[in-house]
């Protein structure tokens, strides 16, 4: 039965990409329960961020150690991928290192990917290192507890063993080492098996090809359940990401709608909407993750969980509640469990009495915010957490008349006096003659 | 001295049935606020002594509802933002300047979609270009070799990429311009933006404007100078509670300049 190796193989491949498949087709439903944005402006400027800020890693180098540290892991990622092709060819096939036929390219291939191999491992181990022994603050945060934090760690063991499994696979590959090219690594850790025999080192050998090849399809299929989800999602989330000035916040047509209609002294407020009049949504704000754009949903499963926003947040370096991350972190986790109650119910969602506002975001995380943009700027992966933060202000100002008693205040004095202060709009010149 | 003041309003523009060269956009704070108000007449001094033909709006200006937007009341921004809209778009206004990054950044980004369509400029961006044409000029006086840090305001820096031409004017006063650890791009707000002003914080360990006014006085300054009314406002309380009040001097860059000119 020499085709039972090959028929396994494809089994298990079919069974990963399958897998895979139907977590990216939840995926895809989730992030479609956002409200719908036209994002199909201006298409060489968003090609050109994804390709600067994902692709190019542009945002990351901001912070140069960990900058240069995840350039190094993500080339390892990109380029080992070829061999992972090499991998599946030889497994649906039954063959042995089918691109071996490239002679001297072969081995100049291969020699990368052992150098690759072993910076990965050294710079995993780093990651580890700031983690866990450094403790880097902005992974010790309040919500970097749990999950997140195991999260993290995972990741760096999967990639720690995949990176050994390949070296190992190399080292007791005999006839690989015994060309003596390409093994500019392995040809080191090959040593540390001479005392077994040949058909021990094949089996070795063997074990070590499935195991590698099994972690990969397991860990495409953690993807769905981790921050590394934005090995993929960063691409699309890039391209989607705000193009408007920072400071320029969206305009509600809705309340253009009604502010039109309530300025306007010819239109009768019973009459009938006209044909193609939008209609006015069932809340402005948001509170829950139905209420936010596909585009801030996209965004919560692309966060990292980096903490680079939070570290930059001038509440959160204060001492108070808010953390950006945690607002993504939270929409995240709001959106996965109204994914579930989805499933659950045959694919309608039946309320929870949950919603993200006060259920996960706080009002006081909410009303912390100073609107900098820091967060904005920081991120390297151009989330947006200021207007998941804006929108639910909205909700509690328009829906629930919830603001802190001194901004309606505020607001009072603006309307009345067109000033945030008290003062009578009919002394706004008075400074020319003090 | 509010004699040598020459302030036309647009109404007066329109009776003599002129256009001014730019509306100067006060704002709340630049009209209201005892400090700003300082920083308004600084401003008015340049615009003066460069010959700019400018009008106010005076008693026709109103909030232009950014902090309401921000605080999340979007109703009461887009009914400021929209009469805003018609007493600009009556006087055909083309050209808009203001000192207050705030006003800035609404009426430059979130006008046009609600139908005011404008060129506007921050005051540091004008007196720019005032000095690029040559139209005012800038002697270091009083200035020359002082330490003076600049902190950007969020609404004009991160929010709108203005990084520079405040820079280059407090260069053109033969000043040393000192930068903080946090600076343009990954400078810290000053605690006041959002609506944060016309609110206490939420609880923490620290306020927002003592942990900025730590870093400018780390720079060892003679002067922290600010482009936001509020800003100023936020850097002179912290320096006040800092106790450093008769060392550090916190002034706005349009002061810097008609300081130095002994406007």
């Amino acid at each position: 039965m020499p085709y039972i190796p090959n028929l396994i193989f494809i089994i298990i491949l079919v069974l990963g990409v399958y897998a895979f498949a139907r977590n990216v087709s939840k995926l895809k439903r989730n992030i479609k329960l956002g409200q719908d944005v036209d994002v199909s402006d201006n298409k060489p400027q968003r090609w050109k961020n994804m390709a600067m800020i994902a692709l190019g890693q542009s945002k990351l180098m901001t912070r140069p150690v960990s900058g240069f540290l995840h350039v190094v892991v993500y080339l390892g990622f990109i380029i080992i991928n070829i061999e992972v092709l090499e991998i599946v060819i030889d497994g649906i096939l039954g063959t042995h290192r089918i691109f071996s036929f490239a002679g001297s390219l072969y081995a100049f291939l291969i020699g990368t990917f052992e150098v690759l191999a072993v910076l990965v491992l050294v710079t995993v181990t780093i990651f580890w290192l700031r983690r866990n022994v450094i403790k880097i603050r902005r992974f010790w945060s309040a919500e970097m507890t749990t999950w997140p934090k195991k999260d993290g760690n995972f990741i760096l063991y999967f990639e720690m063993i995949l990176m050994t499994l390949f070296l190992v696979m190399n080292a007791t590959d005999l006839d690989f080492q015994a060309s003596n090219s390409g093994n500019v690594i392995s040809q080191y850790i090959a040593p540390l098996f001479s005392n077994y025999s040949e058909s021990t080192l094949h089996i070795i050998e063997r074990a070590a090809w499935w195991l590698h090849i099994i972690g990969i399809l397991v860990f495409l299929n953690y993807l769905y359940y981790s921050k590394h989800l934005h090995i993929l999602l960063a691409f699309p989330n890039t391209y989607y990401g705000k193009l408007q000035p920072k400071g320029q916040l969206n305009n509600l047509e809705s309340v253009t709608n009604e502010v039109k209609m309530m300025m306007d002294p010819n239109i009768d407020p019973f009459a009938a909407p006209a044909e193609g009049t939008p209609e006015v949504p069932a809340k402005f704000g948001a509170s829950d993750v139905q209420d936010l754009n596909w585009v801030q949903l996209l965004n919560a499963y692309t966060c990292t969980e980096c903490g680079r926003c939070t570290s930059e947040c001038p509440a959160n370096q204060t001492g108070k509640k808010l953390s950006p991350r945690k607002i993504m972190m939270d929409t995240r986790d709001r959106l996965e469990e109204v994914g579930r109650n989805i499933d659950a119910n045959k694919g309608t969602f039946k309320p929870d009495n949950k919603q993200l506002l006060d259920d996960y975001i706080t009002r006081e995380e909410l009303w912390a915010c100073t609107s900098c943009n820091a967060c904005v700027e920081a991120c390297p992966v151009s989330i947006d957490p200021l207007s998941i933060i804006i929108d639910m202000r909205r909700y509690l100002v328009m829906e629930q008349s919830a603001a802190p008693t001194e901004l309606n205040n505020m607001m009072t004095n603006i309307e009345n006096n067109g000033a945030p202060w008290p003062y009578n709009q009919m002394d706004r010149l008075n400074w020319k003659n003090e | 001295m509010s004699e040598l003041l020459n302030v036309p309003t647009m109404a007066d523009f329109m009776a003599q049935g002129k256009q001014p060269e730019v509306l100067f956009w006060v704002g709340c704070a630049g009209s209201f606020d005892d400090r700003a108000k300082k920083i308004t007449k600084a401003f008015v001094k340049l615009l003066n002594k460069a010959q700019v033909e400018f009008a106010v709006l005076g008693t026709e200006e109103s909030c232009t509802g950014d902090p309401a937007k921000r605080a999340g009341n979007e109703f009461l921004f887009q009914m400021q933002a929209v009469t805003n809209i018609e007493v600009l778009n009556a006087y055909e206004v083309k050209k808009i300047v203001t000192a207050c990054p705030h006003c800035f950044n609404t009426i430059k980004n979130e006008y046009p979609e609600l139908g005011g369509n404008y060129e506007v400029m921050h005051h540091t961006q004008f007196l720019k270009t005032l000095l690029d044409e040559g139209r005012l000029t800038i002697e270091g006086g009083q200035f020359k070799g002082k330490r003076i840090t600049f902190h950007d305001p969020c609404y004009l820096g991160r929010a709108n990429n203005v990084y520079e031409a405040p820079r280059d004017l407090i260069k053109k006063l033969e000043a040393e311009l000192i930068e903080m650890k946090n600076c343009k791009r990954t400078g810290l707000c000053c605690g006041a933006g959002g609506a944060q002003m016309f609110k206490d914080a939420e609880k923490g360990n620290k306020e927002v404007n003592i942990e900025r006014t730590e870093q400018a006085l780390e720079t060892q300054p003679d002067i922290v100078a600010a482009g936001c009314p509020f800003c100023n406002t936020m850097m002179t309380d912290g320096v006040k509670a800092k106790e450093k009040e008769s060392d550090v001097a916190i002034m706005d860059i349009a002061e810097l300049i008609a300081n130095a000119q002994d406007l």
